[in-house]
């Protein structure tokens, strides 16, 4: 394993992070603030509790892994895309580093991006509603495994990508009406019954649900459900970074 | 000096069946500057990507110091240095961030007092901390050059190095290439430009189709291939070869003002003491004598024209 290497690519796109700050940190922040005024202020004083919560703390969870998720996806995606783009994939490929530690370095920056700017959500919660965490050490690990998958997943996307047009496909046409229909605002009990059973087909429903539980210790779906669904996403991803690294798929001619 | 880069029996084929390369074989030595010459699309990036790692090869092999670059890849990339022919950089990052991270990707610990080494000699040192969008195109090359360098690599690729520079950077890029010979970096240079190889080459190879038509040390080749002509240059114009001349290669040139005689270097008699007699003695009075050496670029043309008529 070529740690220095892995260690080169991290820095580089965490310096890419910090230099970008305005774009990279404030932008979300002030979107999820925004939420909060909206949402949890403006419109949640007229909602009563939701499964015990009051609306303003019930959709945290929500925001934070809407944010992560999005975060993870375009930071990976574009993280490994931009060098194909301007042509500086070259080095990387003639560098003496195999394709695991490639996604290591930029997955795993993707992944600490995202999971920095959703411990920043969560910290500028406390400031809009009274919040408690049940589970911390589950709602770290929800976290964790749900950057570190979604980053996978972008990765995927950016070395798919031919053009910037295929980079934003999928996070604007399949991402993000799954996790704004996946219970973000909302329980999925209180859909009508037929749209319960739709929304059972929502991989990302499992998802905040778990990360739900870890909070308030109440969710849509079984915490061990909620497991094997972050659990089997982060398989796929890994089953199609193995394949890419194996066939050379969209890298190597 | 002992091989440190083996091509065997190298092919590439692309998906269609375009073969890139075929069967190429070629031993590089230690410290020697080769230049590898061929027209656009002639295989010689294909080939480079490959020893690279950025193509897969579909058969042979290649060893950079006895090491395969599939099955020890590690090994044969970290001696490698590439310097593509696309001047591709992150336009936003700081000219010795850059350099750096590619030391980093090369496995190589950070050690600021190469960097800075590698820096100095490309002079790029005023410039450590400026965003590479803030430089010109030939400081940008120079970028490309230090990154490559940075991890301090046993061969140095350059894939027209000099495409599209002007004469003073293209000089400029040569004192480089002499001064990393010096240090014993082997370095392999991809180019069109016939008078770059003929002014740096130790070695060149002609690369055409895929096909190495020839590798050889550049002053043999020049030798073995090279034609003089003699130009005499006349006080009066000529319309015809006067007939007392008919019996030597002779063309007329500049509107009939010279006349061109083609010689043999390694001939034993070059026919130019009883050549000059008889132009004496056909009362052609002369205003000058001069030779000239034919150029690699001649002798590139007419390989691969050669080839390509073999070929028809």
């Amino acid at each position: 394993m070529n740690g220095t290497a892995i260690a080169a690519i991290y820095r580089n796109e965490m310096a890419r992070f910090f230099r970008t700050l305005a774009q990279s940190f404030i932008s979300p922040v002030l979107s999820a603030s925004l939420y909060f005024v909206v949402f949890g202020a403006a419109i949640g004083s007229r909602i009563d509790e939701v499964e015990g919560v009051s609306y303003g703390a019930f959709i945290v969870p929500g925001l934070i892994m809407l944010t992560v998720m999005t975060q993870a996806i375009s930071n990976a995606s574009f993280g490994i895309y931009f060098p194909k783009f301007i042509g500086t994939f070259n080095e990387l490929l003639s560098a003496p580093l195999n394709f695991l530690e490639i996604v290591i370095g930029y997955a795993g920056a993707a992944a600490t991006k995202s999971m920095f700017i959703g411990i920043i959500i969560l910290i500028t919660s406390f400031f809009f509603v009274d919040l408690q965490i049940a589970h911390p050490m589950a709602m770290l690990a929800f976290l964790v495994l749900t950057c570190v998958s979604f980053a996978l997943f972008g990765f995927i996307i950016g070395i798919w990508a031919g053009n910037f047009e295929q980079l934003q496909l999928i996070p604007l046409l399949v991402i993000t009406p799954l996790v704004f229909l996946g219970g973000s605002f909302y329980s999925i009990s209180m859909l009508p019954p037929v749209w319960q059973t739709i929304s059972m087909f929502n991989p990302v429903v499992y998802l905040i649900s778990g990360f739900r539980w870890a909070f308030f210790g109440v969710a849509d779906v079984p915490i061990g459900l909620s497991l094997l669904a972050i659990g089997a996403f982060t398989a796929a991803c890994l089953g199609v970074v193995a394949f890419i690294f194996k066939t050379g798929w969209r890298i190597r001619q | 000096m002992p091989t440190i880069l083996s091509i065997k029996n190298l092919r590439k084929s692309y998906k269609g069946g375009f073969e890139a390369l075929k069967d190429v074989s070629l031993d590089i030595e230690e410290g020697e500057i080769i230049a590898l010459l061929g027209p656009n699309g002639a295989g010689k990036t294909t080939l480079i990507s490959t020893i690279c790692g950025i193509t897969m090869p579909t058969s042979g092999t290649v060893t950079v110091a006895g090491h395969d670059i599939i099955s020890g890849f590690r090994a044969a990339r970290s001696m490698i240095g590439l310097v593509p022919q696309e001047i591709a950089l992150e336009q936003f990052e700081k000219v010795i961030n850059s350099v750096r991270f590619s030391r980093g990707l090369f496995g190589k610990p950070r050690m600021d007092g190469v960097v800075e080494d590698v820096l100095k000699r490309l002079s790029l040192w005023d410039k450590r901390n400026a965003q590479i969008l803030e430089l010109s195109g030939g400081m940008k090359r120079r970028v490309l050059i230090a990154k490559a360098l940075a991890h301090e690599p046993r061969v140095l690729f350059l894939d027209e190095p000099t495409a599209g520079v002007d004469v003073e950077l293209r000089k400029d890029m040569w004192g480089i290439v002499e001064q990393l010979r010096a240090d014993g970096v082997t370095t392999v240079l991809t180019t069109h430009y016939i008078e770059e190889a003929e002014a740096i080459a130790d070695r060149v190879g002609v690369i055409n189709k895929g096909e190495i038509l020839l590798v050889e040390d550049k002053d043999k080749l020049m030798a073995r291939m090279g034609k003089k002509q003699l130009e005499v240059q006349l006080t009066a114009q000529l319309d015809v070869i006067p007939d007392a001349l008919s019996g030597y290669d002779l063309a007329l040139g500049d509107g009939g003002n010279t006349l061109i005689y083609s010689y043999d270097t390694k001939s034993e008699r070059t026919g130019i003491t009883r050549l000059l007699k008889d132009v004496a003695d056909a009362g052609l009075s002369l205003r000058d004598v001069v030779t000239r050496q034919s150029s690699l670029e001649d002798i590139f043309v007419t390989l691969v024209s050669e080839k390509g008529e073999g070929d028809q």
